[in-house]
């Protein structure tokens, strides 16, 4: 996984709450083979005008001109902001690869969906909770100042707006080191292999039931 | 009032803790995972994993079945055409078979849709941790176990460690005390819990359901609930084991038997939450006023009674609550005001992990018996063998003499990947679990419904209160 560096980017806002991992990106794309390549299929179907299906060109599909991605000052976004429960709905973690892919490094919410707020992490995007009242200031003030430009800084856990203002934000200890160093999941688990080995061990003896076909 | 021992725990906190290998300073715990179940849509875990160097720890704790991409009018993979989807089922068929894990194909009787056939097969028991990818996991935890859904990238953790790092949530009871009206199923009364506490009301919460109303249904009933745990934001909704599911598991062909049984039982009995555990939050639900539900907007939240009228956003105080209202108003093309029964029907989907097993079905034929559709209506049953068991019982009979089709075992028109999809602009009434736009299809309006309202919608062309159908 790819180390999680201070961004600073343009902030694209989606006014909603509750969107949805089939609205981040339509099940047609989950059969897809690849694993990459999804951004242009970020918000699918409220991109487009038309129904898209993967292997696509998409270069000369119809634009939907009342959707904020579509905007040219919002060209370019790393920074999503949006309302509560962000990501709810399906675990797909193509809602995460579409993001990355098209190239949101930060998503800044009221709330989270907790299996895409897991999914985040693992995949160097970084899901910020911030209280609702903030939220309402970020996107008055994008309204008013095209360009809008936030700046994350995950060491000292900031965000800062082009004004100075700064608004902390707190994020798990374990989860803030594994970003800021990339770390792979699996590697850091096996550490505890011996830990998980001598579990094992005692879990088949105090639950022999779940090991039937074990010998 | 009762003081809270410390040692007092939640049916939930027994299962965690009995399960975790250690815990980090962060409070993280390394959970013991006892069971993966994988779906057609996770095939390429397997190659890239391997493609990584690393193996399958446990392929003895994992049971796969296609179920998102089969098409319900194939029978076998040669039936499906060639492209994604016959690459897909193909895939998964294909690790099966490299790495020796117990794959139920679509020839294979017991083929289903990953939630129906857990329980079905016994793989599913109380006091496990249970693991899949895909958000409607929640649905196991009706057994009295620990089942989440989880992504990609942890799906493939488990496979390479049978363990996962989870930071312990918060518990939430939701008491539904209380006799469910006649007529009424486990589908209202999880309606009527999401519309209570909001589509994020249980983000951060294990919610344990509890209460007369929740003892009273069957163990098919309860799993309706808590697989609509997680449109509650909620990813475990679980429910103490007791008498009913020790019979619903006893000789199931993975569950245990002889001493083990023995052995297995006497653990069982002792993980209902103690009288002292205490739990983050309360929720009390009165059954007996709940109604035949239908939801009308984009979130399972959004419902009402078959006897309401579709809200006006105007009323809500909340901004972004108005806002989510009256763009679901407009997506669903419908008016403040507007009764429900006056809304029209353009299909009928019978069907999902949520509505699929023989119960859902027995109470859809009983609308369908002696009346035909006016709509087209797909019944999809949930496994080989809830199709078999709707044919011994002659409901296939029933269902298709209304006119409805009746098709193989799959998630079919719930998600719309295998070529079951509504066309733009359809009004659904389905038995599914969300009601997202484009969840079956682009521009599709879905409108969340039990087994028997669906079909009372399919026999009249609109929603229609199924009680008064009934004989
Ligand atoms: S039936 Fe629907 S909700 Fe259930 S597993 Fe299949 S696609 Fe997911």
């Amino acid at each position: 996984m790819e180390a999680f560096k201070t961004v600073k980017g343009v902030v694209l806002p989606i006014d909603r709450s509750n969107i949805d991992t089939d609205a981040i990106i339509p099940k047609q794309y989950l059969k897809s083979v690849a694993r990459s390549g999804f951004g242009a299929n970020l918000f699918d179907e409220w991109r487009y005008l038309d129904h898209g299906e993967p292997g696509q060109e998409h270069s000369n599909r119809p634009i939907n001109p009342n959707f904020v991605l579509n905007e040219k000052r919002y060209t370019g976004a790393e920074v999503l902001l949006a309302r509560s429960n962000f990501g709810c709905g399906s675990s797909r973690e193509h809602a995460v690869w579409a993001l990355r892919d098209y190239g949101v490094k930060v998503i800044i919410a009221s709330s989270f969906a907790d299996i895409f707020f897991n999914n985040c992490f693992k995949n160097g995007l970084l899901p910020l909770v911030l209280p609702e009242d903030v939220i309402d200031v970020l996107f008055d003030s994008i309204k008013d100042e095209p360009g809008y430009m936030l700046e994350v800084d995950l060491e000292s856990q900031n965000i800062i707006t082009p004004d100075g203002t700064q608004h902390s934000f707190d994020i798990e200890r374990f989860r803030k080191y594994c970003l800021v160093n990339g770390f792979d999941d699996i590697d850091l688990t096996l550490q505890h292999k011996k830990d998980i080995s001598e579990f094992e061990a005692s879990h088949k003896q105090r639950m022999p039931w779940l090991f039937e076909d074990i010998s | 009032m009762n003081t809270p021992r410390s040692h007092s725990k939640t049916l939930f906190e027994k299962i965690f803790d009995r399960h975790v290998i250690v815990t980090r300073e962060s409070g993280d715990a390394l959970l013991f995972i006892d069971r993966q179940l994988i779906h057609d849509l996770h095939y390429r875990a397997f190659e890239e994993l391997q493609a990584t160097g690393r193996t399958i720890r446990y392929p003895d704790q994992l049971f796969a079945t296609p179920d998102h991409s089969v098409p319900t009018t194939a029978k076998k993979l040669t039936d499906i055409p060639q492209g994604e989807m016959r690459d897909t089922v193909a895939g998964l068929q294909g690790a099966a078979e490299r790495i020796g894990f117990t794959h139920f194909d679509m020839t294979d009787p017991r083929h289903g849709i990953v939630h129906v056939i857990g329980p079905e097969q016994g793989i599913t028991l109380p006091g496990l941790t249970l693991v899949c990818g895909d958000s409607h996991t929640s649905t196991h935890g009706a057994l009295g176990c620990l089942s989440f859904g989880i992504g990609s990238t942890e799906v493939k953790h488990v496979l390479a460690t049978q363990t996962l790092w989870q930071r312990k949530p918060r518990n939430m009871r939701i008491t539904v005390d209380g006799t469910l009206g006649p007529g009424l199923s486990a589908k209202d009364i999880i309606l009527a819990i999401i519309r209570h506490i909001g589509a994020a009301g249980g983000t951060g919460y294990a919610i344990e359901y509890a209460g007369s109303a929740i003892r009273q249904l069957s163990i098919e009933g309860r799993m309706t609930i808590s697989n609509m745990t997680i449109e509650a934001g909620a990813r475990f909704g679980i429910i103490a084991p007791d008498d009913k599911t020790l019979e619903y598991v006893y000789g199931r062909p993975h569950a245990p038997t002889g001493e083990k049984w023995e052995e297995a039982m006497a653990y069982w009995r002792t993980l209902p939450s103690d009288d002292t555990a205490v739990f983050a939050k309360e929720i009390n639900i009165n059954a007996a006023a709940i109604e035949p539900t239908v939801t009308w907007g984009n979130s399972p939240q959004f419902c009402v009674g078959i006897s309401d009228v579709i809200p006006d956003p105007a009323s809500e105080t909340d901004l972004a609550t108005r806002a989510n209202m009256e763009s679901a108003l407009t997506y669903m093309d419908l008016l403040p005001g507007t009764p429900i029964n006056k809304i029209e029907i353009d299909r009928v989907f019978i069907g999902s992990c949520t509505n699929s097993r023989i119960e859902d079905l027995r109470q859809a034929a009983e609308v369908f018996k002696g009346r035909c559709v006016v709509v087209p209506t797909l019944v999809v049953p949930g496994s080989g063998l809830v199709k078999s068991e709707a044919e011994r019982e002659g409901l296939d009979r029933i269902f298709i003499d209304a006119g409805a089709q009746w098709r193989e075992p799959g998630c079919s028109m719930c998600v719309a990947i295998n070529g079951d999809v509504l066309l733009p602009g359809q009004r659904c009434a389905s038995t599914s679990n969300r009601n997202f736009q484009g969840r079956q299809g682009m521009g599709s309006r879905t409108h969340l419904v039990s087994p028997a309202m669906a079909a009372a919608a399919a026999v009249t062309g609109r929603f229609t209160d199924s009680r008064q159908l009934s004989r």
